[in-house]
């Protein structure tokens, strides 16, 4: 007796909804009964519904055929996974030495004051998420920052308003 | 065959990327076609050249003009001047930071001229999304011997005689591991390549993979025929979208050459290669964890031994070695383990690629034989530190390592010399710090780094680290105790000694290593509230110079909360109680009369 759960998602509607469980489906399907399965499939899940809301997780758990506990467990534990909605753009500044030892401190109050939300936040109009990131390995480049897959380098605070500007509209 | 009069090489790794290669890349394809020579020069994107700093990079052969940090515009300039009249664009090469000279020759740059690429042989060199180039550099040469001349226990004392230590941080010699997961009795054995790159610093492993992915899959080959294995896993870090693509379209390659799967080279030996993705968890690189992430789980390390050569992923004996080992692993085979012995020191043999970083000139990947001294990849490679400021330390192993002050310029490095330091090899990175870097801050932020990433399975290290951070951080802050010191020691011994795997036992290496060299830095924050190198922003005390002091006033304007007071013409004072250390007048002062 499996109830679904394609209608349990809350903030989002009808057509598109199903849309996005259809292609987890797929996913779920793809992955069914291969050994380590989940990571792939939470990475696939989050493509598609950009974060990993519980009853998402709640779905993959149904699907996987394993405890919900257990898929929280592993969402959680890695930082890739995330539970809340992030904006359609994500701020990652770089905290790994090279750009921490050349100011990314400094980037990362200039994003504060200008977006007026602190790390792990997302603005009000779900326009940016600003992040810290690891390393991304452009040390040459330090300090760094990235907006979803355009990467930022040599940055000095005074070029933030720049860059938030193009992104704006 | 086609025949082309010169070949346009273009960087296309992460670096490069964000400096904007693909414009670059689409203005010399406009370009090529305006002229009308497409048919006669070939264009060609190709892995990192590993000097990110100054891209984007292109090199223009036969000549090997290295043209940096080019813009759109310079495009039509070097088609015009170079391609069609032969002359190398001047202004567009390299500078010497050295003697503010150009060079001309990608060969002749300090930064090159010093180093001996074998792991990262290739990067720069093919197009690492054309197999058949990485074929023509002798690539799968090496599977192909080896499948068809070598029985596997002949492989393995290659790899053995050859004394290469794994790269990735720990420096157990590698052919010690294939001869353990080879005899592990099982029908089904793994490899896996340890692509987990996490020391904040380090980027080679991403740069080969982005550059040459073959070389990576062609040795996890020749490993799984040495073990008998016929499954391999790449996990990598999905913070390498570049990586990851390239990864995949190298595997479909070798898939469809035949070079991977069934029947390989016409044998009977079957071998294939799997993609997985970590999900950012720092701890994932140490080996037993990451075959936990691979089995799906929360990446927590589990006791050794059982050792993965004889229980490892799903409890069958797998191989598992890093990026870099594996790069090394082709020409070893091809040239040979006496050719390999020949470079390197006694203990440590062959090269090792640095990721160079901090307060240094040239940043970059740098591969140099082992026991080359720290001075010379900073000064002759690296260009020395900027400004003209002083070298201070530099910190190699990332979170695991240490930092080594200016005695330690002259030692060789390699894996020994840099345990008796009181540091690590680590996978590679080399920050360096000049004189503005406060040691006790270095510390700080390599404690919070390890106590983000501790998984959290074993007390001393997730309460341990949480301690230390704790202490440190009131040292930064003024709240130093007399004790303090001591106390931190302690605690890194008991962390050191009490968890279960290599990120604990190495968390307090950052900290017992800054102690040792530079006590005086933690008593002055603990004795006197004083942070010597001006980093510590609730120990700065900003105060005006008397004798510099013009009294124009500007920093006074400067101040957000109205702490500088003064008349026109005459010195002015900062009221310590009010001042909140921003630092804005200090920006603002013409004469530099704020200290």
């Amino acid at each position: 007796m499996m109830t679904t759960v394609k209608d349990r998602c809350p903030g989002c509607d009808g057509n598109e909804q199903d849309e996005r469980y259809d292609e987890l489906d797929k996913v779920i399907a793809e992955y069914k009964g291969k050994p380590g399965a989940l990571i792939p499939v939470l990475h696939a899940a989050q493509k598609i519904f950009k974060y990993l809301p519980e009853e998402v997780q709640d779905y993959v758990a149904r699907g996987l055929e394993m405890s919900p506990s257990e898929v929280y467990g592993v969402t959680t534990f890695y930082s890739f996974f995330s539970t809340t909605p992030q904006g359609e753009y994500k701020i990652g500044v770089c905290m790994g030495t090279a750009c921490y030892v050349k100011g990314a401190g400094k980037l990362i109050e200039e994003i504060e004051k200008e977006l007026g939300i602190s790390v792990g936040e997302t603005t009000p109009d779900e326009k940016f998420t600003l992040v810290q990131t690891r390393c991304i390995g452009a040390c040459g480049l330090a300090p760094v920052l990235t907006v979803n897959d355009d990467v930022h380098g040599r940055l000095t605070p005074d070029e933030i308003p720049g860059i938030l500007a193009k992104y704006r509209d | 065959m086609e025949f082309q009069r010169a070949h346009i090489l273009i960087c296309g790794g992460t670096g490069c990327n964000s400096s904007g290669c693909k414009e670059i890349e689409e203005e010399f394809k406009i370009e090529l076609q305006e002229h009308d020579m497409e048919e006669e020069i070939k264009l060609i994107q190709t892995g990192c050249f590993g000097f990110c700093e100054i891209g984007p990079i292109v090199v223009v052969y036969p000549e090997g003009a290295f043209y940096c940090q080019l813009e759109a515009d310079d495009v039509s300039r070097i088609v015009e001047e170079h391609l069609l009249k032969g002359r190398i664009v001047k202004d567009l090469l390299f500078t010497e930071p050295t003697t503010k000279e150009q060079v001309a020759e990608y060969k002749e740059i300090g930064f090159y001229k010093h180093q001996e690429r074998i792991a990262l042989r290739n990067c720069g060199n093919i197009n690492p999304e054309d197999v058949e180039e990485y074929i023509a550099a002798d690539g799968y040469q090496a599977l192909g011997r080896v499948i068809t001349e070598l029985k596997p226990q002949e492989v393995i004392d290659i790899i053995k005689d050859s004394q290469v230590r794994g790269r990735g941080g720990g420096g157990f010699p590698s052919g010690l591991k294939w001869q353990f997961t080879a005899d592990a009795d099982s029908e089904q054995k793994y490899i896996i390549c340890n692509a987990d790159e996490g020391d904040p610093g380090a980027f080679m492993d991403r740069s080969i993979l982005e550059g040459d992915p073959h070389s990576v899959l062609e040795a996890m080959a020749i490993a799984g025929y040495a073990v008998g294995a016929d499954q391999g896993y790449i996990y990598v870090r999905a913070e390498y979208p570049i990586a990851v693509e390239r990864l995949r379209i190298a595997i479909e390659q070798a898939q469809e050459y035949g070079l991977l799967g069934e029947n390989i080279f016409g044998s009977d030996f079957d071998f294939d290669i799997e993609l997985r993705l970590g999900a950012g968890a720092f701890v994932c690189g140490e080996e037993t964890a990451l075959i936990t992430s691979i089995e799906g789980n929360r990446g927590e390390p589990r006791p050794r031994p059982p050792y993965p050569a004889s229980k490892g992923l799903w409890e069958e004996p797998t191989l598992i070695n890093n990026v870099e080992t594996y790069a090394n692993i082709p020409l070893i085979i091809l040239k040979g383990a006496d050719w390999f012995k020949s470079l390197g020191t006694e203990n440590s043999k062959g090269t090792k690629v640095f990721a160079l970083a901090g307060d240094i000139n040239n940043t970059g990947l740098v591969e140099v034989q082992m026991g080359t001294t720290l001075r010379k990849v900073i000064y002759d490679i690296g260009g020395g530190i900027p400004e003209g400021k002083e070298f201070k330390a530099a910190q190699t192993g990332g979170p695991s390592g240490g930092c080594l002050p200016i005695e330690y310029l002259d030692t060789q490095i390699d894996y020994d010399n840099l345990m008796d330091a009181g540091s690590m090899m680590g996978s590679g990175g080399l920050i360096i710090m000049d004189e503005d870097t406060c040691m006790v801050d270095i510390a700080r932020f390599y404690l919070d780094f390890t106590k983000e990433e501790s998984c959290g399975k074993c007390v001393p290290c997730r309460e341990g680290t949480t301690r230390m951070l704790e202490i440190l951080e009131r040292i930064t802050e003024g709240e130093g105790q007399p004790g303090d010191i001591e106390l931190l020691e302690t605690l890194s011994d008991m962390i050191k000694e009490m968890s279960l795997c290599g990120l604990g036992q190495t968390a307090p290496n950052p900290v017992l290593s800054t102690i040792e060299h530079f006590r005086s830095e933690y008593e002055a924050h603990i004795n006197n509230q004083e942070c010597p190198a001006g980093t510590c922003t609730a120990l700065v005390k900003y105060e005006v110079i008397e004798d510099l002091c013009k009294g124009c006033g500007l920093c006074k304007q400067a101040c957000p909360v109205d702490a500088i007071n003064g008349e026109k013409k005459e010195t002015h004072l900062i009221d310590q109680e009010t001042c909140i250390k921003c630092g804005a007048c200090v920006d603002k002062c013409p004469f530099n009369a704020i200290d």
